[in-house]
């Protein structure tokens, strides 16, 4: 079994899948959006706003509770290139990263958010009550309360396709493969290779994002290969789960309220001696 | 290479804004008065101040019944609540604090109504000290709360916040019963307040010191102001209770000065939370300065 940073078989048995996910390729993606209408039209995302942003060619704006794919669309002078007479297109396919160590799963107070036998995170809808804690607990601002349903939505990695054997609706809708599905072994092991083969082509700007089981979420299942600082493209440089400090908070939780116990004794005791 | 300054997509947030209301806030107030409420209450039952006891009791149970009433409001699904106790979890400081809350409510609601009608009394003890007990940690998980997020000014603050919940609960609580209670018998009252209040003004300032840039929205903006109005509240009412407490017009006041100051705080760490969520810099900037980019 694959990702051994999930123990999937312990928590599955027979059930468990190898660990999936996608590797998007930003450097084959060409901007067409098939990925953002498929994923709409497969999972019936509703509608949430048809604005003109002004931004490049991205009216979609950023992931949310109803964008569950999100292009962006980056216009940059070349890094060698003076003045306005060169442009570089930077397009990137963003996605839930079906974080390894996910904060939003973790702080579900109901179990609504969880971990399925494909090591990936969803949101059963029937269980959300609305709470808003996985909203402000991701570290890539991707899930989000519904304001006109009330609960949090997500890309769900295409639960219902992956049970039934199919790939994800974006990854089967990309033309270029830019969006590609697989065990998460397969995939780490292509980006490495591509990232190497881009690098010897002189594209040495290539970087990979959220491949790593040694980063602050543990490593992502959806990972990136990237062509600028993550942050370009609205994404934190270096994410860490938020859980990671919990035990030190906690600490200081029990501190205090020992200190306050304390301020209590002291405040109903000190006149005694007075008496 | 890349640009060497931090940079971001269109200046748009990284994080999503907090989707917490206004209740949220009022709750961290009203749990942590009844948390340091139910603590007095069963502090000053054992130290003899049963007067100062009595009057407490009905204080925390108060807030402690509008604290439900709240979190339910701000859910998404409020007929879900229930939902909130389907699990124990303890990575979840909400799961934990839905627990504290539970059994803390229903210790002070047996303490307090076995202290006025003098029944059961043997169980008296028992149901004071298990709303003092979960009464304490009513005060901070709240902190905890906030501070296990991805949002800068929560989450870098996480070592101080909960010290500058629990001193401003214990704020309020005394306020509330140097209002409540006869001068002659409240005295432990107004040490609590004016001591609270001092130690609430300290932390919130240290909190703020410690965030650095971080701290940027308690010094402009909503959260600013509110945090002005919690210290000016807090400082006035902390030098009422301590100078002319024996008053009874003054205990009133300060101990009004108190509870609003405390209550301003709450606000005024939620606006700052919303106020850092919004600023993409402020989550790249110490990520980039963690990851040694240029």
């Amino acid at each position: 079994m694959s990702a051994p940073e999930l123990p999937l078989t312990r928590w599955y048995g027979e059930e468990a899948h190898a660990r999936v996910g996608f590797f998007t390729d930003t450097s084959i993606c060409i901007g067409c959006k098939a990925c953002e209408v498929a994923c709409k039209t497969w999972n019936d995302v509703p509608e949430d706003g048809l604005d003109f942003t002004g931004e490049s060619y991205d009216n979609t704006g950023e992931l949310g509770a109803s964008t569950w794919r999100h292009v962006a669309f980056v216009e940059r002078p070349p890094a060698d290139v003076e003045g306005p007479e060169g442009m570089r297109w930077l397009m990137s396919s963003d996605v839930c990263k079906h974080c390894t160590s996910a904060a939003c799963l973790e702080v579900c107070p109901t179990g609504a958010l969880f971990r399925t036998e494909f090591g990936t995170v969803v949101v059963q809808p029937d269980v959300c009550n609305g709470c808003g804690y996985c909203v402000s607990a991701c570290p890539f601002g991707v899930i989000d309360r519904r304001q006109e349903d009330g609960r949090a939505f997500k890309c769900t990695l295409c639960y219902d396709r992956l049970k039934g054997g199919l790939e994800p609706a974006c990854a089967a809708a990309c033309p270029t493969d830019s969006i590609q599905f697989g065990a998460l072994d397969d995939l780490r092991e292509r980006a490495q290779a591509r990232v190497e083969t881009l690098h010897a082509e002189g594209v040495t700007e290539a970087r990979l994002y959220g491949e790593d089981p040694g980063d602050g979420i543990a490593g992502a299942g959806a990972f990136f290969l990237l062509l600028d600082a993550p942050e370009v493209y609205g994404l934190p440089p270096d994410p860490v789960s938020t859980t990671r400090h919990l035990g030190e908070e906690w600490a200081a939780a029990g501190a205090a309220a020992l200190t306050l116990a304390a301020g209590l004794a002291a405040a109903v005791l000190a006149g005694r001696r007075g008496r | 290479m890349s640009t060497a300054a931090p940079d971001s997509y269109y200046g748009r947030p990284i994080l999503k804004a907090p989707v917490w209301t206004w209740e949220v806030p009022a709750y961290f107030f009203t749990g942590g008065l009844a948390g340091a409420s139910a603590g007095l209450a069963f502090a000053a039952e054992r130290a003899g101040h049963e007067v100062l006891a009595r009057r407490t009791w009905p204080v925390a149970l108060g807030a402690l019944s509008a604290s439900p009433a709240l979190l339910v409001s701000d859910l998404g699904r409020p007929e879900r609540f229930l939902y909130m106790l389907r699990l124990v979890k303890p990575t979840s400081p909400m799961s934990v604090g839905s627990w504290v809350l539970t059994v803390g409510g229903l210790a002070t609601a047996a303490a307090t109504l076995i202290d006025r009608t003098g029944r059961l009394p043997r169980f008296g003890p028992v149901a004071g000290g298990a709303a003092a007990l979960f009464g304490l940690p009513l005060t901070t998980y709240t902190a905890v709360l906030v501070a296990n997020t991805a949002v800068p000014a929560w989450h870098e603050a996480r070592r101080i916040l909960p010290f500058a919940f629990a001193a401003s609960a214990a704020a309020s609580a005394g306020g509330a019963a140097a209002i409540v209670t006869p001068a002659g018998d409240a005295a432990p009252a107004r040490r609590l307040g004016v001591a609270a209040g001092v130690a609430e003004l300290a932390a919130t300032e240290a909190m703020v010191r410690g965030l650095g840039s971080l701290g940027a929205p308690y010094r402009e903006g909503p959260a600013a102001r509110l945090a002005w109005a919690s210290r000016a509240s807090t400082a006035g009412g902390a030098a009422l209770l301590g100078l002319a407490g024996r008053r009874r017009a003054a205990a009133a006041a300060g101990g009004a000065l108190l509870l609003a100051g405390s209550l301003a705080l709450r606000f005024s760490v939620m606006a700052a939370g919303r106020q850092s969520a919004a600023d993409p810099a402020a989550v790249v900037e110490p990520q980039r300065a963690r990851t040694g980019a240029p």
